[in-house]
């Protein structure tokens, strides 16, 4: 502690040099001492350390194919470099906006659904007395979330099948003419979007009922005497109580925008609904392992991370700003 | 005790009609909410137990008709399930202990406060999750590593989440004291002691929550299996339950007819005990899996 006021002060004196060599000394003996005291917590960590190095950052590094003509033979280093071709060759691919377009719809079109709702699912289930009722409701919309992707969507597709789909046979009872849920591009959006929300709230809520249950108990009191209704509270007393968590998860959503759901999409895929269901992640996969065609497939996914990163970037300086709750 | 009682009696005595009235509507709000969750859980859970015949004809609405277990008995004699099963099982019980060991043994250094270098090193690992190398570059690194169609492909890739590790990471800071650890090593306990003997016994909790955490993601999984597994034999549950339930492959020859029919009914119903059949695991451990689960996100938010 003492360490630290020292090189601050020596910081601002006028020699700077020789303030900023007796800092790193400091720095290294503290280096040092922590090494030799702690080596086996080092020792503990290292293959932990190992894997994020091999399978997080070894890929960063691999992506440089994605301005290289990359082939198996001369390998990833061997392979000449081409600059942004596969880039541009993206960009001006007429797929290019198709792709950024159904991408963007789905996670905007998911967050806008998806967001709102496990605050209200949690804020209602916080105006319940607690109980057996409360408790089978929590319990029973935890429950999707721990369905596979798999199954959830072969119960879309068993629910929602042209002809004999408990969806089609009960609106066709209502006399309603089912529309073709599975194969149209025009469906596609809110059948993805709907039953993640069906799968996620739940689950989603939680975080909020524990946020809400955090919060100082005087406050309802107070509100109380002053003779606020529910409404009242929920607005003033609620939701500012849980604004900081409700600002991380949107920064992180959004930091994930494009990033969504690939397993689902790709699964719920069909040729008949491909207008709005190919997403880049999809395309990624489709170019890239199944037609091998590595350097274009890494520089689609290379674009799609970088636009990921920035995002994060610009919600998190916002949150900061609007909120003074961030990531970082 | 008692005044906070005699106040809550007097408020609720003064709780106004449009207070109530909204109170109501909070309730209608949550049971149309259980219904929209409940009702297609109950309906496949109603169909997995009718005959074939019920099925396909659509009788079947929220109960079972003409109670069957024919379903079940069809999916548990078919040998690709048999064995997508037991990978599943294998895959699940060594990935999650791989998991948990790894991301402990990150967590626990990482939450002392006397360690040079951990703010770095737990930037260094959040990185991890705000840039991502991309499918076929990681594609790559599991190729050259040579574990293209072995069981490492799904054990060793996927071992670690940043997300996980910074649980872990928040836990052992908020639970065990600096302070017991500095006791303890003026009394000549080593780190490595002191985490098998003092911190490991203390942290039964975020051991449940991160077996569960990794246990379900790793029976849920399919991708990885797709991405990085040809051999049938070592398929996960989940890439069968795929190829049956999403992608129709059943092993159908030339027949009669009235087979035809037969075997046209009997995959409908098929898929409904397969859904049931696939998701047994997690939903047994579910009731109990819950209250871990809350935790977990509890302690993940206090950091953020």
């Amino acid at each position: 502690m003492a360490q630290t006021v020292q090189t601050t002060t020596a910081d601002s004196s006028p020699v700077r040099s020789a303030a900023g060599d007796a800092n790193r000394a400091a720095t290294w003996r503290v280096a040092q001492r922590s090494l030799r005291r702690h080596w086996q917590l080092y020792a503990l960590m290292l293959p932990g350390l190992l894997y994020f190095i091999v399978f997080k950052y070894v890929p960063m590094v691999n992506a440089v194919i994605a301005f290289k003509d990359y082939n198996v033979v001369a390998g990833i280093w061997g392979s000449p470099w081409v600059g942004f071709k596969y880039f541009e060759l993206f960009f001006n691919n007429p797929v290019f906006w198709t792709l950024l377009q159904n991408t963007l719809v789905l996670s905007l079109y998911a967050l806008l659904v998806g967001f709102p709702l496990p605050i209200l699912l949690a804020v209602a289930l916080n105006e319940v007395r607690d109980g057996f009722f409360k408790r089978s409701v929590q319990m029973v919309t935890y429950a999707p979330y721990f369905i596979s992707t798999v199954v959830m969507v072969s119960m879309i597709m068993l629910l929602f099948a042209p002809r004999l789909g408990i969806v089609n046979t009960g609106l066709q009872s209502l006399g309603v003419q089912p529309p073709n849920f599975l194969g149209s591009p025009d469906w596609f959006p809110s059948i993805y979007v709907w039953s993640g929300v069906w799968q996620n709230s739940g689950y989603a809520a939680i975080v909020y009922l524990a946020a809400l249950s955090g919060i100082d108990p005087t406050l309802y009191e107070a509100a109380k005497v002053d003779g606020a209704s529910r409404i009242q509270k929920i607005i003033n007393i609620d939701l500012p109580g849980i604004m900081p968590v409700a600002v991380i998860i949107l920064i992180l959503t959004v930091g994930s925008l494009l990033a969504i759901g690939f397993e689902k999409v790709y699964l719920l895929q069909n040729p008949l609904n491909l207008a709005s269901s190919e997403i880049i992640p999809t395309y990624v996969y489709k170019v890239g392992l199944l037609n091998a065609n590595f350097s274009f497939a890494t520089a689609v996914g290379l674009f799609n991370s970088v636009i990921n990163m920035i995002l994060l970037v610009l919600v998190n300086a916002w949150a900061k700003r609007v909120s003074d709750f961030s990531l970082w | 005790m008692a005044a906070t009682t005699s106040v809550k009696r007097s408020i609720r005595i003064r709780e106004s009609f449009s207070d109530r009235l909204f109170l109501i509507g909070v309730y209608l709000f949550l049971v149309i909410i259980l219904l929209i969750v409940l009702y297609p859980l109950v309906y496949v859970v109603s169909s997995s137990f009718s005959s074939p015949t019920a099925v396909s004809s659509g009788k079947v609405w929220l109960w079972p008709v003409d109670f069957s277990l024919r379903g079940y008995q069809v999916a548990l004699s078919n040998p690709q399930i048999v064995t997508g099963y037991a990978n599943s099982l294998y895959y699940t019980v060594f990935g999650t202990l791989i998991s948990v060991i790894l991301t402990v043994l990150v967590a626990y250094p990482l939450s002392r406060r006397t360690l040079f270098g951990r703010n770095a090193i737990m930037m260094f690992i959040v990185f991890t999750m705000i840039f991502y190398g991309g499918l076929i570059p990681t594609y790559l690194v599991v190729k050259n590593l040579g574990m293209l169609d072995t069981r490492w492909a799904l054990l060793i890739p996927q071992a670690m989440a940043a997300w996980q590790v910074i649980i872990a990471r928040t836990f052992f800071q908020v639970s065990i004291p600096e302070e017991l650890a500095e006791a303890a090593e003026l009394d000549g306990c080593s780190d490595l002691r002191f985490l098998w003997s003092v911190v490991i016994p203390l942290s039964k909790p975020i051991l449940a929550v991160l077996v569960l955490m990794y246990a379900v993601g790793q029976w849920n999984a399919y991708f990885d299996a797709l991405l990085y597994l040809k051999s049938a034999s070592l398929h996960p549950l989940q890439l069968v339950l795929r190829s049956i339930l999403i992608l129709n492959t059943t092993t159908s020859g030339s027949m009669e007819a009235s087979v035809m029919v037969e075997r046209q009914q009997m995959a409908d119903l098929l898929k409904y005990s397969l859904i049931v059949v696939g998701s047994l695991p997690v939903l047994m451990i579910y009731p109990f899996a819950q209250r871990y689960f809350v935790r977990g996100m509890l302690i993940g938010s206090v950091k953020g």
